[in-house]
């Protein structure tokens, strides 16, 4: 059969070895002049899409990303990584700081539709906002089956194999095409981006293209009260018998006494 | 105080240390891995592993995407296009991004810059906090002395802007972008190629996806050739590669050997209302004694909404007590009473580490070579007693970018061979404002030499250099490399420092940790040692390891053999954050350097060549590994004597973080 059409989310994000500050006005965190690179579960789900390109599973791989000018780094390295192409969703900063994961749902699922795609891969979260949604809204917009969290990728037949890892385990469980599949931590180790395939990379298409094009709004509809650092971790102290430490949670009415 | 040890004494050393070698030979650790220890061709596990290259062709090659090389980048494509020409220009660079690993003070002479872009204050430049006050102060214990800057004294700053270095770099790279260089972070240069009648054909990048033991991962990539007609290689303080070209091309004949300092900075977010932007002030003195150099600057910047201040210290690399910490030196000197206030109300927020330059005018090798010329500070063109060299990298960039345009243009000229030279470069930086200016401070930092230690040097400055302004008729030498003056530890006192407070001082992992760098557990080390067995039997025999101290990031640790029988070098990869180079050879040629402190040269001519073959330590700098740039370290060697011993030179490292 002829090869599956991919479409990969990548998501510009905060280097994760960054140390993180907040801004003194505490609406947001600092991003002027920070090391930014793609988030390492979309890395992954690049690096499966290629794989499975390698494999003569898929043919086409779409890298996406929205948000403002400098997503397109992010999209050359997805390139320089093994996609095809890749479409750059214009997003201005200001309202890129209040883009939520159903806006972007939206629209993958429509750049999902307006591209024939087979399979719609992400990561699981950003590791920014941790919200772990967009994947599985997706799948909700678009009806299709989920694959979230996997670990491990197969085809049979005309049938995807994926082992997710879950709480309690391994689960592995087998979705019709077209579906929407989640990456996670241990499905494989992204390969380095290498000069001449970034110099490669460069004469790949980008398209660029408005949330407008696809009738998504991305006005916002949540508004930042606050961001905080977390709190100063207080000093514990060591108890020396069972009595005391009852004593001390009683004391702090955490105990009924 | 005995300075070098009498030829019996010497004599017992190094029976000691072939003793000690024998008995350590079947127990020494395999801290190294790389390949031009163990070849791979001799290596089992790289047996069918694809070693072919990629390889692309261009005009000019800049090896460092700093200052030097992003503003010779920006020269060429001026010049060719307004003379309407193709030029191809590619400008490799190990950092992931254009000024993540740039770190500076940073006070900024603007004369440079008004060469290369006379209108840059419309470009939206990063340079816009002008110095508003500038001080100078000699550090007691608790007390501060204001020393007057009379004018033309090089520490004086009056015109000159404070920048942070990583945004000026970051927006050099937009307009060479801009004017169509192609720039490809995130690759180090590895290795020099060379075409078969010996000149510089190109660098090789590093290979990528090596396991911590040497062997090739799943990941294995290898690296790609870029070919050119020049190769400029401006690759910043002790440039791994700019050391093998000294070897290759013998370009330090006539030069002295480089003298380095280690600079350590932090930036600090204070009170808005302790913050005067556009303040400087420098010292000297406490917590130095006389005989280290070693000083420190404090700039409020100006640029952003934020209220921040950097500060650092610079500590030459010739101190002689080797339980001398660097990085605890400078955080004892933020306790100093007159600015402790400063940071008991504020907040650090970065920090990092870098090797400089200071042997100035006295150690500028020769420039050109068949198929290249070095650029900024990998030749070295520091102002050391105005701590400047940006503005001399960046000039010394835009005339070799002439030289080299000149050369790729000409159609008369043939070259004999394949790889052009550049040799109107020599000529060009001589006649330059950088020459006269380097000529000028050049007995300055050598007058530190003497027994009267800082004060002598302070007292020539202010005296011999504001009279005569260099035009004193000798030079005086550096005396030899900056290992030779280290002391054994039996000779020195431990120096006890207090301990971090957490809220002023800080200790060194957590500042290791600001910088946000990071590598993957399973890469081979960034650095490599020639000699494995070194380590115990001569740096922590004799000298008590001082790596464990000079290192700003906590690299080198000896640790407790698991066996309990003594201690062994542990090379702490992880803290290898984006490390840059010192070269901190810890072997002494003793009784070979000459009595006195000083020799003093005919004008133009330093005889040092008498020093060079005398302490003879050669050190080859090994490319990296591994996808997060870095140099490596290598072992030196060292003649004494007849009997040419191996010894230990340390990482060439600096922190980095975008600054």
């Amino acid at each position: 059969m002829s090869g599956l059409r991919v479409i990969v989310g990548c998501k510009r994000v905060i280097d994760y070895a960054v140390k993180i500050r907040v801004k003194p006005d505490k609406l947001g965190v600092v991003t002027d002049g920070v090391k930014h690179s793609m988030n390492p579960f979309d890395e992954i789900a690049v690096e499966e899409a290629v794989r499975m390109k390698e494999k003569k599973l898929a043919s086409e791989i779409i890298a996406v990303s929205c948000g403002p000018t400098q997503c397109q780094e992010t999209l050359r390295t997805a390139m320089a990584m093994g996609a095809d192409k890749s479409i750059h969703v214009e997003v201005d900063a200001a309202t890129y700081e209040n883009l939520q994961p159903l806006h972007v749902a939206k629209i993958l699922a429509k750049v999902a539709q307006d591209e024939k795609a087979d399979i719609v891969f992400t990561g699981k979260q950003a590791i920014d906002d941790d919200c772990n949604q967009t994947g599985q809204m997706v799948a909700a917009l678009l009806d299709w089956p989920q694959a979230t969290f996997a670990s491990k990728v197969e085809k049979a037949n005309g049938d995807l194999t994926v082992t997710r890892e879950i709480d309690g385990g391994l689960e592995t469980i087998k979705v019709k095409l077209p579906a929407v599949l989640t990456a996670d931590l241990r499905l494989n180790e992204p390969r380095y981006a290498t000069l001449p395939n970034i110099m490669k990379a460069k004469k790949k298409p980008m398209a660029k293209k408005k949330p407008a094009d696809y009738g998504v709004d991305v006005a916002p509809r949540q508004s930042i009260l606050k961001v905080e650092d977390p709190p100063v971790r207080q000093a514990g102290s060591k108890l020396d018998s069972v009595e005391t430490l009852v004593g001390k949670l009683k004391d702090a009415g955490l105990v009924p006494s | 105080m005995a300075t070098f040890m009498s030829r019996s004494q010497l004599l017992r050393y190094g029976a000691s240390i072939l003793r000690g070698q024998r008995s350590y030979s079947t127990d020494v650790p395999k801290i190294t891995t790389h390949y031009t220890i163990h070849p791979r061709d001799k290596d089992p596990r790289w047996k069918d592993v694809d070693m072919e290259r990629f390889a692309d062709e261009a005009d000019v090659v800049i090896v460092g995407g700093g200052p030097a090389g992003l503003t010779a980048a920006i020269k060429l494509k001026q010049l060719a296009n307004a003379q309407e020409k193709e030029l191809r220009v590619c400008v490799v660079e190990k950092a992931s991004e254009i000024g993540g690993h740039t770190l500076s003070g940073a006070c900024l002479e603007p004369r440079a810059l008004n060469d290369l872009f006379p209108n840059w204050k419309e470009m939206d430049a990063p340079v816009t906090q002008e110095v508003t006050s500038d001080k100078f102060y000699l550090l007691t214990q608790s007390a501060r002395i204001p020393i007057p800057l009379l004018p033309g004294i090089p520490i004086q700053n009056h015109g000159n802007y404070l920048i942070r270095l990583g945004n000026f770099v970051r927006w050099l790279g937009e307009q060479a972008e801009a004017l169509g260089v192609e720039i490809y972070p995130g690759c180090a240069a590895s290795e020099v190629l060379f075409h078969e009648d010996g000149s510089v054909k190109g660098i090789a990048t590093n290979d990528v996806g090596i396991a911590k033991d040497g062997s090739p991962k799943d990941s294995f990539e290898r690296g790609m050739e870029l070919h050119a007609k020049v190769t400029m290689f401006g690759e910043g303080c002790h440039g791994h590669l700019s050391k093998s070209l000294y070897n290759q091309f013998n370009l330090r004949e006539n030069c002295e050997p480089q003298t380095y300092g280690i600079g350590l900075k932090e930036l600090w977010e204070v009170d808005p209302a302790m913050h005067q932007p556009g303040r400087v002030e420098h010292t000297v003195g406490w917590p130095f004694d006389r005989h280290t150099y070693g000083g420190s600057f404090l700039y409020h910047l100006g640029e952003s909404d934020a209220p921040l201040v950097a500060l650092g210290v610079v500590v030459g690399l010739d101190y002689t007590n080797p339980y001398l910490n660097p990085f605890q030196e400078f955080q004892r000197f933020k306790t100093h009473p007159s600015n402790i206030k400063l940071f008991q109300n504020g907040k650090r927020i970065a920090y990092g580490a870098r090797a400089l330059n200071e042997g100035g005018f006295q150690s500028i090798p020769k420039l050109t070579f068949p198929g290249g010329c070095l650029i900024g500070c990998s030749p070295g063109f520091l102002n050391v007693p105005k701590i400047k060299g940006i503005h001399n990298a960046m000039n010394s960039a835009m005339l070799a970018s002439e030289a080299v345009f000149e050369t790729i243009t000409d159609e008369s000229k043939t070259s004999p061979t394949v790889g052009l030279d550049p040799v109107s470069f020599e000529d060009k930086i001589r006649a330059s404002w950088t020459w006269a200016e380097l000529k000028s401070v050049r007995n300055v930092r050598p007058a530190f030499h003497s027994w009267l230690g800082l004060y002598g040097g302070l007292a020539y400055t202010g005296v011999v250099y504001y009279l005569l302004r260099g035009k004193e008729p000798f030079t005086l030498s550096h005396g030899g490399t900056d290992h030779a003056r280290l002391k054994p530890a039996a000779e020195c006192k431990p120096i006890e420092y207090p301990k971090p407070d957490n809220q002023v001082t800080f200790d060194l992992l957590s500042s290791v940790a600001l910088t946000g760098t990071n590598h993957d557990h399973d890469e081979p080390p960034h650095l490599t040692l020639r000699d494995d067995s070194v380590p115990m039997a001569r740096n922590y025999a004799i000298f008590d390891g001082p790596e464990q101290r000079f290192c700003p990031a906590g690299v080198y640790e000896y640790v407790e053999k698991e066996d309990g029988s003594g201690h062994r070098l542990q090379i702490n990869a992880q803290n290898l954050s984006y490390l840059h180079r010192i070269d901190h050879p810890l072997v002494t040629s003793r009784p070979l350097r000459p009595p006195l402190n000083q020799s003093f040269t005919d004008y133009g001519n330093p005889a040092s060549t008498r020093l060079h073959n005398l302490s003879g330590s050669g050190s080859v700098h090994l490319p990296t590994v591994g996808f997060h740039d870095c140099q490596t370290v290598i072992a030196g060697y060292s003649t004494y004597g007849l009997k040419p011993i191996r010894v230990l030179s340390s990482s060439n490292f600096s922190l980095f973080w975008p600054n």
